[in-house]
């Protein structure tokens, strides 16, 4: 029976030549770091009052970012809005995942009228403008952090699961499968653990520039101020800034960049990824 | 959606291609009524999802307690009926246009909603105007000089923007071009007390454009540039070049028009996205649109508001595609799109 065969030194060397990848992979790997430890960086609060309002950065050594109106440490809260803004990132991807993957995989297997019906399902979830979907549920369902990760999700499934349907069309008359099929293998089982290992290399890809997407949704709901009132995410910092932009207009930017950093890098892993799993496209 | 092959069929000319295109719009309405009754029913599932009964979400915003007003919206919506008729009632509600009435503007939501989708659609337009025409010379730049400083520096510029939120991007070029050069406004359609006039409105129409625009100017730019290298490659360029036409010549003639194809696909998948965005690059720039109004219901909790721009908004987005459909068929007139 074929198995997929990672082929795990070969990739890492392919994904290691393309520079801008490595370069995007070790600053994610930085801000993951910070989001991990940011509770050991810095202790206390983010929230807390620690300063004389609207330093700009560089005007006071010990707030190397400045301080906001009022007078918090930006790099505290930098730091702690990264965990916030990663995992909500992560967590939407994996919902937007498993249900991409799993109408996928039905679709593409079983063909016919389950095919067409989760196509006119993915088609109509595309349909309706992604953002004004985030927010209706958001706002008729509660700003809860769990709520905004759903509902990014679920705008964000659609391509995951085109790409998932058509690894399945192509590989569910492979020998392999129809091997496993004359041997009484369940659809099931075949789905699961002969055909989906198989179909998954570019769905990863997929998944990692999901999370680039959910992260610049997730900032675009809490800039609007409809992220949940207990997280501090980065959105929300440039959202809380933006009123003081006539005097102290760092306080909006620097969050921003910090998400456009964050996404600019999950995008060059994706590339890097997408070009280290397809040889074949690489010279392009 | 846009681009799906069916059997290429020999060129169409004049009548024959009014036809088939009259055929393909007829086609794409009928597909639309399913799409249309699935945002309805996504939309009812929220409404009955949602804490609190569906009388205190249509009428949460003012606390309406006038008896009159909440016995007509309990006969509208069929509050006592099982599910699924209310369902229908539901349905048949929206048919008639009926959304709902919005206290806050003291309107019916439709009407509400009518009065803001003019500047939020001339907003979407010259985003997407923008978009495409940069988009498409990046592009054209970067494949043409594949391989140096100008590729580079399209893709570099490309993949910032691409990773920039646009409401920060806004919320920069405010900063740059407003406050600090004092050169465009910064916000607002037109001038406290102004007329109006067309040059005022563009005037103000420029920065959201930009913030608006850049996003979906960055993907075209990836996709034109990489389209343009696939079809370089064809054989009929190898042909039209060796029947004796200069290079440029090719490129602008065979080259770009065949290259074209995949960014209107993208266009037409992301017209959504497009509306979504300009929600909150409406709320950065108090652009008097449908996003602006979706800012403020959301915030006030007007529910009924909220629900009506998402099935107007999913309708314009309907709208937008046939439209594509129709550019991608004049494109490339093979094509007959199932």
């Amino acid at each position: 029976m074929q198995r997929f065969e990672f082929p795990r030194f070969e990739f890492v060397g392919r994904f290691a030549r393309n520079r801008g990848a490595l370069v995007g992979a070790c600053l994610i790997l930085v801000v993951a770091l910070m989001a991990i430890f940011a509770s050991v960086f810095f202790p206390t609060d983010p929230l807390r009052i620690v300063g004389l309002p609207e330093l700009w950065p560089g005007e006071d050594p010990e707030f190397p970012l400045g301080t906001d109106s009022l007078g918090r440490d930006i790099l505290s809260m930098i730091v702690h809005g990264a965990r916030a803004t990663l995992l909500i990132g992560l967590f939407a991807s994996a919902v937007a995942t498993i249900i991409g993957v799993g109408v996928g995989a039905i679709a593409g297997y079983f063909g016919g009228w389950v095919d067409e019906v989760s196509m006119r399902a993915a088609e109509l979830f595309q349909t309706i403008p992604n953002l004004i979907f985030v927010l209706t549920i958001v706002v008729i369902l509660g700003s809860t952090l769990t709520n905004i990760v759903i509902a990014i999700g679920i705008v964000s499934w659609t391509p995951i699961a085109r790409m998932t349907r058509a690894e399945f069309l192509s590989l569910r008359d492979r020998e392999f499968v129809q091997a496993c099929r004359s041997m009484g293998m369940s659809d099931f089982r075949i789905i699961v653990s002969e055909i989906l290992p198989n179909a998954l290399p570019p769905v990863i890809v997929l998944s990692s520039l999901v999370v680039a997407g959910a992260i610049l949704f997730e900032s675009a709901v809490s800039f609007l101020g409809l992220g949940d009132p207990n997280v501090a995410s980065w959105g929300r910092l440039v959202g809380d800034g933006r009123q003081l932009i006539r005097s102290s207009w760092y306080i909006c930017a620097i969050p921003g960049i910090a998400i456009m950093i964050t996404v600019l890098c999950l995008n060059l892993v994706g590339d890097g990824l997408n070009d280290a799993l397809n040889p074949k496209l690489r010279d392009r | 959606m846009a681009g799906e092959l069916v059997s290429p069929t020999p060129a169409l000319r004049g009548s024959a291609r009014r036809t088939a295109a009259l055929r393909l719009l007829r086609r794409r309405l009928i597909q639309a009524v399913p799409l249309m009754l699935g945002v309805v029913v996504i939309n009812f599932c929220l409404i009955q999802m949602a804490p609190g009964s569906f009388l205190e979400l249509m009428t949460a915003e003012n606390q309406v307690s006038d008896p009159a007003t909440v016995e007509l919206l309990r006969k509208t919506y069929g509050l006592e009926d099982p599910v699924w008729m209310q369902l229908l009632k539901y349905i048949w509600a929206l048919l008639h246009f009926d959304f709902g009435f919005s206290y806050r503007q003291n309107m019916p939501v439709i009407q509400a909603i009518w009065i803001h989708l003019p500047a939020t659609i001339l907003l979407m337009v010259s985003s997407i105007t923008l978009a495409v025409t940069i988009g498409v010379a990046a592009g054209v730049v970067a494949s043409m000089k594949v391989r140096t400083f100008w590729d580079s520096l399209v893709s570099i510029a490309a993949m910032f923007f691409y990773a920039a939120p646009s409401f920060w991007l806004g919320i920069m070029m405010i900063v740059l071009f407003s406050v600090k050069l004092g050169w465009l406004p910064v916000g607002g359609m037109m001038k406290i007390g102004g007329t109006g006039g067309v040059l005022e409105i563009l005037h103000h129409l420029i920065l959201p454009t930009l913030a608006l625009g850049l996003f979906y100017a960055a993907i075209y730019t990836r996709v034109m540039r990489s389209s343009m290298l696939e079809v370089a490659q064809l054989d009929f360029v190898r042909t039209a070049r060796a029947k004796g036409l200069s290079r440029n010549k090719v490129t602008i003639h065979h080259v770009l028009r065949n290259a074209l194809l995949p960014v209107v696909t993208i266009l037409g998948v992301q017209m959504g996205t497009v509306l979504a965005g300009s929600v909150v690059i409406e709320s950065v720039f108090s652009w008097p649109g449908v996003g602006s109004l979706l800012f403020d219901s959301v915030s006030s909790r007007n529910y009924p508001v909220v629900l009506g721009i998402m099935v107007l908004g999913s309708l314009v987005v309907i709208a937008a595609n046939i439209a594509v459909d129709l550019v991608y068929m004049w494109l490339d007139p093979r094509i007959e799109i199932r």
